[in-house]
C-alpha cells in the first residue's frame, strides 16, 4: 500500500536546532562581553566628559581628581608610537623582503622563520624583562652622562614595544608579500631588472596596502600594551612634572602612556580616580585603538576585495 | 636548440658597479632578518644571567615554603604556578566553549554575508587592550558576576582575573579553530550531505573529528597566551606584593605574570642595585621571566606542530 516513499515531508531536526542556538548563544556571548564592557565604561567615564569639557584631555597629571588630565599621557602614547613606527617598521619590511625574496630554504632562513614565530608567542612582560635588562640597565647606566637611553626612559620603552611588536610586523608583511602574484616579478626580471629594483619597483609598491595594514595592527597592539612599559619604568605615581623640553630630553626623560595611567588610577583608593576617570582615560585609549583596529581592517578588506575582483 | 655564441669583446655579466649595489643590498636585508636572531639572544642570555645568580644568591629551600613574600625571602613558586594554573584553567573554561561555538557557527552555518560582517568585530574584540579588560574584571565582572556564585568574596579574586583572561583569549580560540574548521575539504562536506546526514551531525562527527588538530592548537595557544596574560592579573586578582599559598578560585592570589608586575612596581627595585633581599626580589623577576618563557614556548612549539599537522594533511 504505502510503498512509495515519503519525500519532502520535513521532520523537525531538534538536535540540530539545539545546537544552532548553542552556538549562536556562543558567538552572542562574545559580543555580549564586548557590549557590557563598552555599556559599564561609558557610563562611569561619559561624565568626566561632559562635566569637564575638553578639560580632561589637555590636562596634566594631578593628584587631586578634579584637575587630572591625560594630555601627558597622551603625548607619551604618541611618541612611543612614533618610536615603534619608526624602528619595528623599516626592520620588519626589510626581514619579510629577505626572507620572501632573497632567501634561499637554507637552514638559516628556517631557523630565521621559526624564532619568529616563536617571538611572536613570547608574553609581553617578557619583553618588558629584555627592556629592563638591554635598554634601561645596559644601555642606560653603563655609559657616561646617563647612557644612550637615559635609563628608565620613553626611548627604553618605545625601543621595548618595537621589538615586541617586531614579529607581529614581519609576519604580516611577510604575507602581503607573498600574495603579490609571481607574473610580477617575471616581467621585472624579463625586462632585465636586477633583485633590488624588482622589490623596491613592483613587489613592494603592490604589497603596500597589506604591509601597511599589518603595521597598522601592530601599532594598536603597541599602544594597548601596559606590562612592558611597567617594567621599563613608566612613571606610575598620579603626578609627572611637566616641563617643556626638547624632543631629545623628552625621549631620555620620565614619561607616561594611556595604559600605565589606566593602572595607576583604577589601583588609586580615591573613588573619583578608581572609576570615573580611569573610564574616561579607557575611553580615550579604546577610541584610539579601536579606530586603528578598525582602519587596518577596513584596509585589508577593500585590498583583498581588488585582488579578488 | 644550441646556444648562441657570445661574440668576442661583448660581457653579458652586467655592470660590476650594478652588482656590488645589489650585494650590498642583499646583506642589508640578511643583516636586518639575522636582527630576529638576536632578539631572540638578548632575551636568553638577559634572562638566564640574572636568573643564575637569583638561584646562587637564595637558599633553594626558600623556592618550597608558605607563600610568596620576595622582601622577605620566601619565593614560594608553588604559590604563583598553582595561582596560574587557577587562572588559566577559568579563562579555558570560558574560552573554549564560546571560542569553538562562534568558530563552528562562523564556518558552517553563517552565510558569507554574516561572516563578512561577524569576522571584523571579532579580530576588534581581539584588539582590546589587556588593561581594558582588567578594569572591567574589577569593575564588572567581580560584583556582578563572581559575587553572584560566591557572595561574600572579595573584590580582588583569581576567579575575576580567570573570567577576564577568558573574554580576553576567546578571540583566539574563534579565530585559529575558525582558519582549521574551513581546512577541511569541502568534497567532506558534500559526501556526508551526500549520505543524507544533517548539518549538525556533519559539524559534529565529520568535521570537528577532520579538523581536530587544528583545534587542539588554538586551546594550546590560547592557554599560553593565558599563562602570559599579565595586566588582567595584575589589578583583578589582588597580586599586592606578597601573596599565602591558596587554592581557592575565590580568594585573593598571586601568579607567575602579576608578581612580576608587583616587583618591579616596587620603585627600589627596578634600578636594580640595593643589597640583600631587596637585590634577590629584583633577580628573582628575571628567574620567574625565564620560567615564563620555557612555558609559553614549548606550549607554543606544541601548538605550532598541530597547526602544522592540519596543513600538511589538506
Amino acid at each position: 500500500m504505502e510503498a512509495t516513499p515519503r519525500i519532502g515531508r520535513r521532520r523537525t531536526d531538534w538536535w540540530g536546532v539545539l545546537f544552532l542556538a548553542a552556538i549562536v548563544f556562543c558567538l552572542v556571548a562574545c559580543f555580549a562581553f564586548l557590549l557590557t564592557l563598552l555599556g559599564d565604561v561609558i557610563r562611569t567615564g561619559a561624565p568626566v566628559f561632559r562635566e569637564r569639557a575638553g578639560d580632561f584631555l589637555t590636562g596634566n597629571l594631578a593628584t587631586r581628581p578634579e584637575q587630572a588630565g591625560v594630555a601627558q599621557a597622551i603625548r607619551g602614547s604618541l611618541l612611543l608610537a612614533a618610536v615603534v613606527v619608526v624602528i619595528a617598521f623599516p626592520l620588519g619590511v626589510a626581514t619579510a623582503v629577505y626572507l620572501e625574496e632573497y632567501a634561499a630554504d637554507t637552514r638559516l632562513t628556517r631557523i630565521i622563520t621559526l624564532n619568529i614565530r616563536n617571538l611572536a608567542g613570547v608574553p609581553s612582560v617578557v619583553y618588558g624583562l629584555l627592556g629592563l635588562a638591554v635598554f634601561v640597565q645596559a644601555l642606560g647606566t653603563d655609559l657616561a652622562g646617563g647612557g644612550l637611553t637615559g635609563g628608565r626612559s620613553l626611548l627604553a620603552g618605545g625601543l621595548t614595544l618595537a621589538i615586541l611588536v617586531l614579529p607581529i610586523v614581519i609576519i604580516t608583511a611577510s604575507e602581503a608579500i607573498r600574495a603579490v602574484p609571481a607574473n610580477l616579478r617575471e616581467a621585472g626580471y624579463g625586462l632585465g631588472a636586477t633583485r633590488s629594483e624588482v622589490v623596491r619597483t613592483l613587489v613592494l609598491p603592490s604589497a603596500a596596502p597589506g604591509v601597511l595594514t599589518g603595521t597598522v595592527l601592530s601599532l594598536a597592539r603597541a599602544l594597548g600594551e601596559t606590562a612592558p612599559l611597567i617594567l621599563t619604568g613608566a612613571v606610575l605615581t598620579t603626578y609627572m612634572s611637566s616641563r617643556p623640553v626638547g624632543l631629545v630630553e623628552q625621549m631620555r626623560g620620565d614619561y607616561t602612556a594611556l595604559p600605565v595611567v589606566i593602572y595607576t588610577w583604577a589601583r588609586q583608593a580615591k573613588p573619583a580616580f578608581k572609576t570615573e576617570l580611569a573610564s574616561a582615560a579607557i575611553l580615550v585609549l579604546l577610541a584610539i585603538t579601536v579606530l586603528c583596529n578598525l582602519g587596518a581592517v577596513l584596509l585589508r578588506n577593500r585590498y583583498e576585495r581588488r585582488r579578488s575582483g | 636548440m644550441t646556444a648562441v655564441p657570445v661574440p668576442p669583446g661583448i660581457s653579458l655579466t652586467g655592470d660590476p658597479r650594478r652588482h656590488r649595489r645589489e650585494r650590498r643590498i642583499r646583506r642589508a636585508f640578511l643583516a636586518a632578518a639575522c636582527s630576529s636572531i638576536a632578539v631572540s639572544i638578548a632575551i636568553v642570555l638577559s634572562l638566564t644571567g640574572e636568573a643564575l645568580s637569583f638561584l646562587r644568591s637564595i637558599d633553594l629551600s626558600s623556592l618550597w615554603s608558605s607563600g610568596w613574600f620576595p622582601r622577605r625571602g620566601q619565593f614560594d613558586l608553588r604559590t604563583l604556578f598553582v595561582g596560574s594554573l587557577i587562572v588559566t584553567g577559568v579563562a579555558m573554561l570560558i574560552a573554549a566553549p564560546l571560542g569553538l561555538g562562534a568558530a563552528v557557527f562562523l564556518s558552517e552555518y553563517a552565510s558569507a554575508r554574516v561572516r563578512r560582517v561577524v569576522k571584523p568585530m571579532l579580530e576588534i574584540l581581539a584588539g582590546i587592550p589587556s588593561i581594558v579588560v582588567a578594569y572591567f574584571a574589577i569593575s564588572w565582572i567581580s560584583p556582578e558576576v563572581v559575587r553572584r556564585i560566591r557572595p561574600e568574596a572579595p573584590l580582588f579574586t583569581l576567579m575575576a582575573a580567570g573570567l577576564g583572561v577568558g573574554i580576553l583569549v576567546t578571540p583566539l580560540v574563534a579565530s585559529v579553530t575558525e582558519d582549521a574548521l574551513r581546512a577541511v575539504p569541502a568534497s567532506l562536506r558534500e559526501a556526508s550531505y551526500g549520505l543524507g546526514a544533517r548539518r549538525v551531525q556533519t559539524s559534529i562527527r565529520v568535521i570537528f573529528p577532520a579538523a581536530v588538530s587544528g583545534i587542539v592548537a588554538s586551546l594550546i595557544l590560547a592557554a599560553s597566551r593565558a599563562i602570559g596574560e599579565t595586566m588582567v592579573v595584575a589589578l583583578a586578582a589582588g597580586g599586592s606584593g606578597n601573596s599565602v599559598f591558596t587554592t581557592d578560585p575565590f580568594r585573593p592570589g598571586q601568579t607567575v605574570t602579576a608578581a612580576m608586575i608587583s616587583i618591579a612596581q616596587g620603585t627600589d627595585q627596578v634600578a636594580g642595585g640595593g643589597g640583600g633581599a631587596a637585590n634577590a626580589a629584583y633577580q628573582s623577576l628575571f628567574f620567574l621571566g625565564l620560567l615564563l618563557f620555557l612555558v609559553t614556548m614549548g606550549l607554543n612549539y606544541i601548538g605550532d606542530r598541530f597547526v602544522r599537522r592540519v596543513r600538511e594533511r589538506y
